[in-house]
């Protein structure tokens, strides 16, 4: 169970980039951050990897504290950041380094198939193409059974298709060891094909605005009415939360309108 | 290829694309072994010269006394080859820039390294080697022999200075120059400091390593010739003085086209040596 109590992060520049997110995820569930840019979603995700520092908070992860980078927690980036020194298969290997030599390639033989890139284990990552290099970036996150894994708009800077096939690919991953997911996104399909609740985020500074659960079945027909209902439930829950601060405005024009009545 | 075939159908999705990538490889590595004729095109401009005044030499149409034509250049150079001076003069060269360099590139690479993984050592050291870096390296010529003496330890000092500074540049640079993203894939994975500088910082430099090493060893070569202008009795540079002094022309284009050959077969030697650890640059140029 990963707990996020009262987190908050000011950078040196005095930017808000969070205020007082109160988050519990539960084991094996994967909740998806959506919302705007500058929502704070990513700063958030690299407070739980322990990358950056909480101004303000605690996350904890069944009653340990999280201070730092935990082995239990992994994370995916936007881009794939394979090593380009590395071979497909060391790079998946790359988190493995306790592991004896066996268990090792056993492990990452494993994961290769599973993301369908055995025959390109020798290969340099410079020989795959953007959709195939995050397959292995998932996979290297994957292959040392984190309890925890935080997904930063991995299929962001992917086609359609790709993205699609990675989703698959993902949730059969997920299905094996059911680890905890958090997945940022600003993509409302991707959020409501994977995620069993949506948070919505609000900027300036960054908050949580919406909490909607997303109770579909799986696997997830796309073209359902339940998935066209909850990708509309969430549009309408952005759009409010981009309008809440034209709250602001409107009452200004009242003051102004009270101040022209006299 | 077999790619297409074996691709499990999980990625259906993506069959076609790992296949196009499949049938790219042997491909491209086909147009790697293919000879490339159009390589020697870069040798017809010298060799046409080079027959040219060999022509205008030979029928008298000009007098080839301080510009001599190929064939003497080419006997000349024979000729100390056969007497075994072309080998003592190369062999002398050889040494003193591979014991210079060797001492410089160890000096740059370490307080590269250090200068470049430090702030507080880089704020330390940086300005004044920027300072020293400003002042051309001939000009301690008249200090190092004053200290070192005329023979080899203030010829070797020289081009030890010639090559630290390209590489303790280019090590500090390219250590500065790592891609934060991969960096913090380390601390994700909570590499410790050291193993964080094996398995990251290292590889990461090895490709600006390599060119700063190879920039070091051009100067190393510049700055021998310096070394022996100043008062040698063996060496290639001394070849070229003595040349000068005894109006053999062609002694001194011998010296330059033994200095180039060495160079050259120095660099390749260097790029051979290392290629294995750059093998995975994704870069267009495969060779320079």
């Amino acid at each position: 169970m990963l707990n996020l109590e009262h987190l908050s992060k000011t950078y040196a520049d005095g930017t808000r980039a969070l205020s007082d997110i109160n988050l519990l995820v539960q084991e094996g569930e994967i909740v998806s951050l959506i919302g705007g840019s500058g929502c704070g979603k990513t700063t958030l995700l690299r407070l739980i990897a322990g990358l950056d520092r909480a101004s303000a908070g605690r996350i904890s992860l069944d009653d340990e504290v999280l201070s730092g980078p935990h082995p239990a927690v992994g994370i995916v980036f936007q881009e794939p950041r394979l090593l380009p020194w590395l071979s497909v298969a060391d790079n998946i290997a790359f988190g493995l380094d306790g592991v004896n030599a066996a268990e090792k390639k056993a492990r990452v033989a494993y994961a290769l198939d599973k993301i369908g890139l055995s025959e390109h284990a020798d290969r340099w990552p410079r020989d795959l193409s953007g959709g195939q290099q995050q397959r292995v970036s998932i996979a290297r996150a994957f292959v040392t059974n984190p309890k925890v894994l935080l997904l930063d708009e991995p299929f962001s800077a992917l086609d359609a298709f790709t993205r699609a096939s990675l989703h698959e690919h993902l949730l059969g991953l997920w299905e094996e060891t059911r680890p905890t997911v958090v997945l940022v996104t600003h993509d409302v399909q991707e959020a409501v094909t994977l995620a069993d609740r949506a948070i919505v985020m609000q900027p300036k500074p960054g908050r949580i605005f919406d909490e909607l659960p997303l109770t579909l079945s799986r696997p997830r027909d796309k073209a359902g009415l339940p998935f066209e209902t909850s990708v509309r439930r969430i549009l309408t829950a952005l759009d409010h939360s981009l309008k809440a601060p034209q709250l602001q405005p409107q009452r200004e024009r009242d003051r102004q309108a009270a101040a022209l009545w006299w | 290829m077999t790619g297409q075939a074996t691709t499990p159908i999980a990625s259906q999705a993506w069959s076609s694309h790992e296949g196009a990538a499949a049938l790219a490889a042997p491909a491209s590595t086909e147009k790697r072994r293919a000879f490339d004729w159009r390589v020697l095109l870069g040798l017809f401009l010298p060799i046409a010269v080079a027959l040219l005044w060999e022509a205008a030499v030979h029928f008298g149409l000009a007098q080839g006394r301080l510009v001599p034509p190929p064939s003497r250049i080419l006997a000349t150079l024979w000729g100390l080859a056969v007497t075994g001076e072309l080998w003592t003069h190369t062999w002398m060269t050889l040494w003193r820039v591979l014991v210079g360099f060797v001492i410089g590139a160890v000096a740059g690479i370490v307080i590269g390294a250090l200068s470049g993984s430090s702030k507080t050592i880089r704020q330390l050291l940086d300005p004044t080697l920027q300072a020293l870096r400003a002042i051309p390296s001939i000009a301690w010529v008249p200090l190092f022999i004053l200290w070192l003496g005329i023979f080899e330890a203030s010829k070797v000092a020289l081009i030890a200075v010639g090559v630290f500074f390209p590489v303790y540049l280019g090590i500090a640079g390219a250590i500065l120059s790592v891609d934060r993203k991969l960096v913090e894939v380390g601390h994700v994975f909570r590499l410790s400091r050291i193993q964080l500088a094996r398995r990251i910082l290292l590889p990461a430099v090895l490709p600006e390593a390599v060119t700063s090493l190879r920039s070091g060893l051009g100067l190393g070569f510049m700055f021998v010739v310096a070394a022996e202008f100043m008062g040698a009795s063996e060496g290639l540079g001394y070849l070229l003085v003595d040349g000068q002094q005894m109006g053999k022309p062609d002694q001194i284009l011998a010296a330059i086209i033994a200095f180039a050959l060495v160079g050259k077969i120095a660099d390749s030697l260097l790029v051979a040596g290392t290629k294995p650890l750059v093998r995975w640059q994704d870069t267009v140029r495969e060779r320079l």
